[in-house]
């Protein structure tokens, strides 16, 4: 009990975090992040 | 003691997530599997090297989509690596904030820890998250597709970590440099010599990733525990803070990035990782508390 009182800002943290990544991955968001990373970026090096 | 290993942690996870030789000999960049996640810090995911993507680069890439989708992997992202380590990750992981601690051991100019106008600069990274990453990314179109604000027209990272080796290595892309260019080289070089002066400029007045992992910084899992009882106010660790903090500030400021100078400068030890009252009633705290004891 006790280590849940000092503990469960950040346990509700982490558990929020892994919920949401997972929604995210569930609607094909890691996808999306990968198309992007693997083509050069042209507006982070300042060409695009 | 504690400066060593921070340094030894921040070279090697610079190395190790920037470690794809391949790109920075050829001009190319890394396009495996690993770029499905983000590492926590800062690190352009157009550097030669990087395995991984970069979390605010992530971002934007999902604001950047067509219509508006709630972004909930990155803020999944943030509320994982936030609630456990919140800015520790500034402090201790971040490659551009290793370039700006290494500027700052330059021994040129008297050395201060913020800006001018601090009170008001700190406010700046909030700014540049809303106005540049958010609102930006959602409504400035380039043509017909919406930019990444916050990388076009601000990240010095990107400039330094990716566009430098790209652009030395690829010739095809160093003919195609502009106007835009020019500017964010401009913004890095105005970054650099500020880091020689002032403690880590960008992190403390335009960072977006630095203002979201600080707002976990109060409940994280990973806190620097001041024993109050044991202090004896000398004031050693306000005046190691690089961030100029005060000792109620310590850990729970969304300044604080956990470097850990003020535990090393504190003559009592009481000051440490870890959470509270974690280290009640170990041998050690009850051998100094008798101490002082009978010291008075």
């Amino acid at each position: 009990m006790g280590f849940w009182r000092k503990n469960r800002q950040w346990l509700c943290g982490v558990l929020a975090g892994v919920i949401l990544l997972a929604i995210g991955a569930a609607q094909g968001q890691l996808a999306v992040i990968w198309q992007k990373a693997v083509m050069i970026c042209m507006e982070c090096i300042g060409i695009g | 003691m504690m400066k060593k290993i921070r340094l030894t942690v921040q070279l090697l996870f610079t190395i190790i997530t920037n470690g794809y030789t391949y790109g920075f000999l050829n001009g190319k960049i890394y396009r495996g599997g690993l770029k499905y996640v983000c590492v926590p810090g800062l690190n352009c995911y157009s550097c030669p090297g990087a395995f991984a993507s970069c979390p605010i680069g992530a971002l934007q890439a999902l604001l950047n989509q067509q219509g508006f989708q709630i972004p909930f992997a990155m803020i999944g992202f943030f509320f994982l690596f936030g609630s456990l380590l919140g800015r520790f990750v500034c402090g201790w992981l971040c490659p551009f904030g290793l370039v700006q601690d290494l500027l700052h051991k330059i021994p040129v100019f008297r050395k201060k820890k913020t800006l001018p106008f601090h009170r008001y600069l700190k406010y700046g990274k909030y700014a540049v998250l809303l106005l540049l990453v958010g609102v930006g990314s959602m409504f400035l179109f380039g043509g017909f597709a919406k930019v990444p604000a916050f990388c076009k027209y601000l990240c010095p990272s990107g400039t330094l970590l990716g566009a430098i080796p790209l652009l030395s290595a690829n010739e095809s892309l160093r003919s195609q440099i502009g106007g835009l260019f020019f500017w964010k080289f401009g913004i890095l070089l105005l970054i650099v010599i500020l880091s020689i002066k002032y403690f880590r400029p960008f992190c403390q007045y335009l960072c977006p990733l630095g203002a979201i992992y600080g707002l976990f910084n109060r409940f994280s899992l990973v806190q620097i525990h001041w024993e109050k009882e044991r202090c004896i106010s000398c004031k050693a660790c306000e005046r190691a803070c690089p961030a100029a903090l005060s000792i109620a500030e310590i850990s729970r400021s969304p300044e604080c990035i956990r470097c850990g100078k003020c535990i090393e400068a504190c003559p009592e030890a009481c000051l440490h990782f870890g959470r509270s009252g974690k280290r009640e009633g170990t041998s050690e705290n009850i051998n100094l508390h008798t101490k002082k004891g009978a010291e008075s």
